[in-house]
């Protein structure tokens, strides 16, 4: 029982740490967390193996470099299917490549599509000519992102400067 | 011209952390690892809270021994954390940081000549603030082979007829060292047999790594001979609020108050908003301050034993505290030079004790990037100075 309990308190430490950055080495997790390499191996393995890891990523403010990106929030209203719900929707939403995010929602409206484009054209058209003419979506209402302050829990408008003073007691 | 100066006062030596902090402050681009404060930020929803407070236009003195939420809140704190029972009303003084607490206890205990005794390696404020009460500082010099464990037989070899009080610092600054339960038991019968008094300096309280700080005041008998100062800089990375507090005997608050009533009147206002939200709903923000902590103190003992320097694991606080004797120098000399030629300050262990001598104190207050950093550096001076010592 207590082994499971520790096994579980190991997993939710990894994730936090690998959630916060994905580049950190097997040996140096099991170093911070206290465990055998062995452990984190075997964790790390069946976290990917289940699908609670899906994947590993990089936060990229864009808007540092060159490449000219366009974001949108796309508020969907849908007529549910008999028998599926909106899964069946929702499939035929996102498998085009240009949605980044898809989430089924309570409230105002169903499918919140996150979409990125090049330009604001090429958003707009997708919008037009995919989204709206699918026969069960009922409306759309499209936001463009003009700036992002936070993205997955990190500040991206301003770096934290040590301000302590360089010696205390 | 006649001195304007007391006697007292000039015969106190500054901090020894002043020297290092002057050198330190000129040099450009040099990395330190010579804080004693936290590197979060106080936690958002507790900075707010001080923020809705002066909206509010909370902007009075509170009651001298700070406002009655935020002793009851301490209290139940208290409760929870350690089952000791205070009263709020009378058992309880928030203070300007733990640092008045210590000052003022001192000042309303203390009668001239009575001993305290101090054990070192520690916080460098109660030798001074024992001698500006009139006491007569006694020092135990802790040691390395006990982890820098405080020992029955050692406060039982230091007490006198005159000794009064026994400081008692842990989880500890400098060392990171801890007090478990079945070392305050053994401690606490000395201090009943000989009935003195003890202040347990509990700031670190929240930041250990090997089970649940024990107060040693949770002990059998010791509630009614025991000071317990702790406060918010640690625990919920607060220290610029300057907010602590004691608990302890009715008949020593009491007095305790008058000191505070005359020389500060009460701790800020605001910060006593911001402290109940904390209590009330920042337990979660001190756990992930602990893991952080934990995960880089990992870090640093794995570390140290790659590159083979000598060190205790430490189990409280966010201090690390290697030997360096192998090297063959003071730990004064030991730092200046890893300051010249790597630009890397830590502290040496002299500053909180004689018996510091041998050691550094490294904090890790410090993001594992920085950590990762300085210790690469450090690898590279110890390498080098062990190059010169075979050459």
């Amino acid at each position: 029982m207590s082994e499971q309990v520790n096994n579980e308190k190991l997993r939710e430490e990894l994730l936090k740490l690998v959630e916060k950055n994905s580049r950190m080495d097997l040996k140096e997790l099991a170093v911070l967390v206290g465990a055998e390499e062995i452990d984190v191996v075997n964790a790390m393995e069946e976290m990917e193996k289940d699908g609670t890891i899906c994947a590993y990523h990089t936060l990229i403010n864009w808007e540092k470099t060159s490449i000219e990106k366009v974001t949108a929030l796309i508020e969907v209203r849908v007529t549910p299917q008999r028998g599926q719900g909106f899964d069946s929707i929702a499939e035929r939403i996102y498998n085009y490549p240009e949605v980044r995010s898809l989430y089924l929602l309570s409230g105002g409206f169903d499918l919140m599509v996150i979409l990125e484009g090049k330009t604001l054209r090429e958003v707009s058209s997708f919008v037009s000519d995919k989204l709206a003419t699918m026969d069960t979506v009922l409306s759309t209402s499209t936001h463009f992102i003009l700036k992002k302050y936070k993205d997955h829990g990190t500040i991206m408008t301003t770096k934290k400067v040590d301000e302590r003073e360089m010696i205390t007691p | 011209m006649r001195n304007p100066l007391s006697d007292t006062i000039v015969q106190i030596k500054p901090s020894g952390i002043r020297k290092f902090f002057d050198i330190v402050s000129e040099m450009k681009d040099a990395i330190s690892l010579g804080v004693g404060e936290p590197d979060f930020d106080t936690p958002w929803h507790v900075r707010e809270e001080g923020i809705y407070s002066l909206e509010k236009g909370k902007t009075f003195y509170t009651s001298n021994s700070g406002l009655k939420e935020l002793r009851v809140e301490i209290c139940n704190y208290i409760k929870r954390s350690q089952d000791i029972t205070y009263d709020p009303l009378k058992e309880v003084i928030v203070t300007v940081g733990g640092s008045e607490a210590i000052d003022i206890g001192l000042r309303a205990m203390i009668n001239p000549g009575d001993e305290v005794l101090i054990p070192q390696p520690s916080y460098v404020s109660y030798e001074p603030c024992a001698l500006l009460a009139g006491a007569k500082p006694v020092i135990i010099n802790l040691k390395a082979e006990n982890e820098f464990r405080l020992t029955a037989a050692e406060v039982e070899e230091a007490i006198t007829e005159k000794t009064k009080i026994l400081i008692l610092p842990f989880p500890n600054n400098p060392t990171g060292a801890i007090m478990e339960k079945s070392d305050l038991e053994a401690v606490a019968e000395v201090v009943k047999k000989h009935d003195i008094y003890v202040m347990s300096d509990e700031i670190y309280a929240e930041l250990t790594y090997k089970g649940k700080h024990v107060s040693i005041a949770s002990l059998p008998g010791m509630q009614e001979r025991t000071i317990l100062i702790n406060g918010f800089s640690k625990a919920y990375a607060m220290t610029g609020w300057r907010l602590g507090y004691a608990c302890g005997p009715e008949a020593i608050i009491k007095q305790m108050t008058k000191i505070h009533q005359f020389a500060i009147m009460c701790a800020p206002t605001t910060s006593q908003y911001a402290a109940v939200e904390a209590l009330k709903n920042g337990d979660d923000d001190v756990a992930m301050m602990r893991e952080s902590y934990n995960q880089r103190r990992r870090f640093l003992i794995n570390a140290f034993k790659e590159m083979g320097l000598e060190c205790f694991e430490p189990f409280g606080a966010f201090y690390i505290f290697p030997c360096i004797k192998e090297f063959g120098m003071t730990s004064d000399e030991f730092a200046t030079r890893f300051l010249e030629e790597e630009k890397v300050a830590v502290v040496p262990g002299t500053a909180f004790g004689d018996c510091g001598e041998g050691f550094l104190r490294i904090s890790y207050a410090y993001s594992l990037e920085k950590l990762k950093l300085a210790i690469g550096k450090l690898e590279h001076f110890i390498n080098k100075l062990r190059a010169e010592k075979e050459a």
